[in-house]
């Protein structure tokens, strides 16, 4: 019992070193890690499907997180920075790029992206913000559907020989996987850095109050400009990865808002502006997809589901399961960021 | 001497309403000054003015010898203007020491999140809600959000301090203990402006009293002056209870 409270004591009494001793992060990321590596044990490719989807949705949940619940800016298109990280590096790869070259290119080019739309649309706010982005996504389909380059409506497939310098597809499929991990674990690990530093303070000052924010001094167009920056970086070079993996993209696929509305509905569920609620909510929701999706009755309403279960999150448990906990159990804020 | 804060013949609209009009007065490092007047005179809204939250549509105000025009609430903050606000704006899922935290990282001194967080328990103490720490902000009564208030803009260690009613809603002694306070901000060498409709209080606290009515100064002077003037007096009759208390504290 006094070692309970003693650890809890140490880490209120001493932030700074006790922000790398949080239990939660560590065990929350070998968790994830655990679960990466049994499909490389068990060697079965089925699995490995699976738990891609899973880590895919684990990567795009805490980087939407970073705006959307750390600073209270909800971006339903947030899908345009998985798409456009997708297309430029399947374009650089058709050029004969490497892996290693394309994946960040995608990252890079979300990156800018959210840099350039930041400083215009982050003024407005609530809704009008919320609008804004599904209009960008909207826009940017329409314009790569017309862009010669990225090969108009039919996209841009790749040759299979590409696969071959990855010692074949087989193999490229286990690096692409491996890579998706890794950003996985990337994403929570920069969801924690950023909540646990000033410039997280300050976003979630943002958040509760923005007029109150400025006030204090929080610098609002430069921190919120920054949150979109980073939260649109590793969605473009999953995007990359994903394609990669398919072999071909083409606007429909990459810019399919029921994505991003399904990344909304796992953070809400697992608990906005919580580190672990969107890996909890990411894992859920891709539980509950995949019952659905093989479930002959079920199959057809995957989406309303989505949304009737976005309303009983909203209705019941707007802070989500790791939220509630940790209003609930106010102890378990130290532990459970 | 340079005055910290000039006001500049200002002037603020809100539609047709004439909120402020050729607001015009300085205010000196280390002074306290009293802004006092009727509901709705502009009170509020001088302060908003001052820290750019509005823009005054005539005038301008000069903070440490430079012009606000052009500048954003952040930038003052950096400079060394901190405020309290009239209606309390916790920052409500966030703890009273992380919001006590903000104050000092993004204040004047622009601090770590380590020293941050130093100076906000000195912060808290001072202003007696280390008991509520680790509390969220939301679930503070009103009279311990007024305190937060206090907290985070003296977190920020600010040159020059805007205090819109702190007193509003306390009991006497509460007022007492929070009189007390503002004198030991003073003390620390903190400029104060201060808004409050206390009477005493404020007669008791400040060096020099501007009085607001319709948006206009119609008096500047020492406590002794303003209880003693004419038009003040006046100017108080349409609400008994403010001038009752100003007779009282004649
Ligand atoms: N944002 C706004 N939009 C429109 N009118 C406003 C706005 N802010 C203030 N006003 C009006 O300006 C006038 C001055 O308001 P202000 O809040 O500055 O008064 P005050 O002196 O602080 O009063 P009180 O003692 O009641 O706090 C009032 O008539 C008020 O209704
Ligand atoms: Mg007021």
């Amino acid at each position: 019992m006094s070692t309970t409270s003693d650890v809890l004591g140490r880490l209120h009494a001493r932030p700074a070193a006790a922000r790398w001793r949080n239990p939660g992060l560590w065990l929350g990321m070998l968790a994830l890690l655990l679960v990466g590596l049994w499909p490389v044990v068990s060697g079965q490719a089925a699995t490995r499907e699976v738990i891609f989807t899973m880590l895919l949705a684990i990567a795009l949940a805490s980087s939407l997180n970073i705006l959307m619940g750390y600073t209270g800016y909800v971006s339903f298109g947030h899908v345009v920075f998985f798409g456009l990280g997708g297309y430029v590096s399947m374009f650089l790869l058709s050029l004969g790029q490497p892996l290693w070259v394309a994946v960040p290119a995608g990252g890079v080019a979300s990156g800018v992206l959210a840099f350039l739309l930041g400083k215009a649309i982050l003024r407005l706010r609530g809704t009008y913000f919320a609008l804004a982005t599904i209009g960008i996504n909207e826009a940017m389909r329409t314009f790569i559907n017309n862009f010669g380059p990225f090969g108009g409506s039919t996209g841009i497939s790749l040759n299979f020989s590409v696969y071959g310098n990855y010692g074949g597809a087989a193999n490229a499929l286990w690096l692409a996987y491996y890579a998706v991990l890794a950003l996985a674990l990337l994403a929570i690990l920069v969801s924690y850095i950023v909540k646990t530093s000033k410039f997280g303070l300050g976003l979630m000052a943002i958040r509760e109050d923005e007029d109150a924010a400025e006030v204090m001094g929080v610098f609002t167009p430069n921190a919120k400009t920054w949150a979109y920056v980073i939260s649109a970086i590793i969605p473009g070079m999953v995007g990359a990865l994903f394609f990669f993996k398919n072999g071909n993209i083409e606007p429909a696929d990459a810019f399919r808002l029921q994505f991003s509305i399904e990344t909304l509905v796992m953070i809400m569920l697992g608990g906005q502006g919580t580190v672990l609620g969107p890996i909890l909510g990411a894992l859920g929701y891709q539980q509950l997809r995949s019952f659905l999706l093989t479930n002959a009755f079920f199959k057809d309403y995957q989406l309303v589901i989505a949304g009737v279960l976005l309303l009983l999150i909203v209705l019941f448990i707007p802070a989500g399961a790791v939220g509630w906990l940790r209003k609930r159990f106010p102890r378990l804020r130290n532990v459970l960021p | 001497m340079e005055p910290l804060l000039r006001i500049d013949n200002v002037g603020r609209r809100f539609g047709g309403l004439q909120a402020l009009s050729g607001v015009t007065f300085e205010v000196f490092e280390g002074e306290i000054l009293g802004l006092i007047g009727p509901n709705g005179a502009g009170k509020t809204t001088l302060f908003n003015v001052i820290d750019s939250v509005y823009e005054p549509n005539e005038g301008q105000v000069t903070f440490r010898g430079q012009p606000t025009k052009g500048k954003k609430p952040y930038h003052l903050a950096r400079m060394g203007l901190a405020r309290t606000h009239q209606i309390v704006r916790p920052l409500s899922e966030l703890t009273v020491r992380d919001n006590v935290i903000v104050g000092a990282c993004f204040g004047r001194e622009n601090r770590s999140l380590g020293d941050a967080g130093e100076i906000a328990d000195e912060v808290l103490h001072f202003v007696g809600l280390s008991e509520r720490a680790d509390q969220l902000a939301g679930s503070l009564n009103v009279a311990q959000k007024k305190r937060l208030e206090m907290a985070r803009a003296l977190a920020a260690r600010p040159l020059l301090l805007l205090l819109d009613e702190v007193l509003a809603g306390l009991n006497p002694s509460e007022i007492v203990a929070m009189v007390e306070t503002v004198r030991n901000i003073r003390a620390q060498g903190v400029t104060i402006i201060m808004i409050e409709h206390v009477m005493h209080a404020i007669m008791n606290l400040s060096d020099r009293i501007v009085v607001l009515e319709y948006g206009q100064v119609i008096a500047t002077g020492t406590p002794q002056e303003i209880i003693a003037n004419q038009r003040v007096i006046e100017a108080y009759l349409g609400d008994p209870k403010l001038a009752e208390q100003l007779m009282e504290a004649a």
